[in-house]
């Protein structure tokens, strides 16, 4: 009777004990989960802060071009903004086929067009206005 | 590898801006333009190396195959036709976000954003936002290209309740991308990309030709904004600072734009969700008496004059004239008359377009003046010739309260001595209001096609 009573005990013992483990687990999950949080939270503003920053850089940097060039400024801004192909390009590369790496292709293959055809016809514009190539 | 992509697409990101940089004079602009494509081919260099990368052959063709497309297209266009090309560039930039946002949302692995249907919330916003933005961007640009390209009235078309429609759809894509984020449900996000495409055709169809201008740089603006979502979401520097500089620019083009046709920027983009307001123009039958000229009393007249302003307008580039012009020019100048022009803002389709329009045609940036620089000197002026141009020369923008274009600021070509006004015929100009400047005692009239009667003027000389 006495023996099995230490048994329990025991037991008893080993079971907190194990539950204690299990908390102190989970304690640190929790805390690591919650890190985890706040770093992405982190992180959201420091994208929001190179974006705010660059909005301010266009900003002064576009009020210097001057009006005669605001067509090649249109074009040269739609280049850029074919950097979107960034986007396109992880798509495709990413192993998974299907949907995805179609949308990825095609996404590559359109962004392409704006980035190329954009260059281009800056650079068509800006030699027009080129002074070596007025003829009297 | 990561790290060193990182500090290539940080190289990208200022070369981008030195691209933007250099636009502020001549003699930079082209050196900024090599730099900018040199920033674009490191970072898909050092996107496509990344080790982990699949279907590089895939990748390869299709950027080869858009590259050529898009180089043909850019070396054939006329630049006449260079807002259609702009309006439809923008398109596919829209297009590209929603591919890549929609993308996302299929394989969030890709981009290290969780899992299928495990994304979290806030990346979830972003996709919305970014796939949003991208839809509106590419309908309403592709309107744009129609109405630019003639392939659609460019008139304004408002459907009945526009307004309370357009409110509408605005509403449930609020909703819409509520219960997306909350349920991460791909039929939601299937209607939310509907109901945005839906939306950008709605913001430009209620848009007017003349206003055409200020929508190619709004969408401009457009797509810098869903470039710049995509980089949220993507976590990615490169594509956020890009995409801000392209906002910037075309919401500075935008204001830029409306301040030179007075029109409220808030009405002119927000306008489908604004009341029914068409311009009040009271074309009053006028008996008023106007003087006719004709090409050889133009050409007399300039012979013996010592200086001489040309005022081009976007019907210049219709009629092909500009490189008669740049012919009477070169004969003018030989006679040792002092030619300039002068330029208004909204002279062409898209900011900045009639500077390009003089350029091609071989005349100098040096000769071509912006109105501000150029408008104290009408008073000193033998004759201005104005050809193509109408609303933007209309006294009545100074000095009628009651005319729909008060408050622009004009080209004060009425200060000169002789104003010589080529026209096709007595017909109002863009904005549908009747000029002032056709009455008064110094303007002469020469009806006719724009690059005839510049040909005749020429032949005289001869």
């Amino acid at each position: 009777m006495n023996s099995e009573h230490h048994v329990l005990a025991r037991k008893a013992a080993e079971l907190s004990e194990a539950a204690t483990k299990l908390s102190n687990k989970l304690n640190a999950l929790a805390s690591v989960a919650t890190e985890h949080v706040q770093a992405d939270s982190g992180h959201f503003v420091q994208l929001l802060t190179v974006f705010l920053l660059s909005c301010f850089v266009g900003y002064y940097v576009v009020w210097r071009v001057t009006p005669a060039l605001h067509a090649p400024l249109m074009s040269v801004t739609n280049a850029i903004s074919g950097i979107i192909i960034i986007g396109a390009l992880m798509v495709t590369g990413f192993e998974e086929a299907g949907i995805a790496t179609f949308l990825g292709v095609v996404g590559v293959f359109l962004a392409s067009i704006n980035i190329f055809g954009g260059f281009i016809v800056t650079r068509r514009m800006l030699k027009m206005f080129d002074a070596k190539h007025i003829k009297k | 590898m990561q790290l060193i992509s990182g500090y290539i697409f940080l190289f990208s990101a200022i070369s981008f801006i030195y691209a933007l940089r250099g636009l502020s004079s001549h003699k930079d602009a082209k050196r900024g333009n090599i730099i900018g494509i040199l920033g674009m081919v490191l970072a898909i260099i050092a996107c496509v190396c990344n080790p982990h990368f699949h279907n590089k052959l895939l990748i390869v063709i299709s950027l080869l195959l858009g590259g050529s497309v898009g180089s043909i297209i850019a070396l054939k266009i006329p630049m006449t036709a260079m807002p259609q090309l702009v309006a439809g560039f923008h398109s596919l930039v829209g297009l590209v976000a929603v591919f890549v946002s929609y993308a996302s949302f299929l394989i969030p692995e890709a981009f290290g954003i969780g899992f299928r249907e495990s994304v979290p919330e806030a990346n979830l916003i972003e996709i919305s936002f970014g796939s949003s933005i991208g839809a509106i961007t590419f309908t309403g640009s592709i309107i744009a290209f129609m109405k630019l390209q003639g392939l659609m009235p460019s008139k304004i078309i408002k459907l009945k309740g526009h307004q309370y429609l357009s409110i509408l759809l605005l509403i449930l894509t609020i909703i819409s991308i509520y219960i997306f984020v909350k349920s991460q449900n791909s039929i939601m996000f299937n209607i939310l990309i509907l109901l945005s495409l839906t939306i950008g055709v709605m913001l430009i169809i209620p848009v007017g030709g003349a206003d055409m201008p200020v929508i190619v740089s709004m969408l401009n603006s457009y797509s810098g904004w869903a470039a710049a979502g995509i980089g949220f979401t993507l976590s990615n520097n490169l594509l956020i600072i890009t995409g801000a500089l392209v906002g910037a620019s075309g919401t500075i083009l935008s204001y830029i734009m409306c301040k030179a046709m007075n029109r409220s920027i808030v009405k002119v983009i927000f306008g489908a969700f604004m009341t029914h307001n068409t311009l009040t123009s009271n074309v009053t039958t006028d008996e008023r008496s106007i003087n006719t000229s004709s090409a050889e009393d133009a050409a007399f007249m300039l012979q013996n004059s010592s200086n001489v302003i040309i005022v081009p307008g976007y019907g210049m580039a219709v009629a092909q004239a500009q490189h008669s012009v740049k012919e009477l020019t070169n004969i003018l100048s030989a006679k040792g008359i002092e030619v300039r022009f002068a330029i208004h803002p909204v002279a062409g389709r898209m900011p900045g377009h009639m500077n390009v329009l003089l350029a091609e045609a071989n005349i100098s940036y040096e000769q071509v003046f912006e109105l501000e620089d150029i408008n104290r000197d009408f008073v000193s002026t033998d004759i201005v010739i104005v050809i193509g141009a109408n609303d933007v020369t209309n006294p009545a923008a100074k000095n009628d309260k009651s005319s729909p274009i008060y408050g622009m600021p004009i080209l004060e070509v009425e200060n000169a001595k002789t104003v010589f006004f080529i026209k096709r015929s007595m017909a109002a100009g863009y904005a549908g209001i009747e000029n002032e400047l056709f009455y008064r005692p110094n303007t002469l009239m020469i009806f006719g096609d724009a690059k005839k009667v510049i040909d005749d003027i020429i032949k005289t000389f001869a």
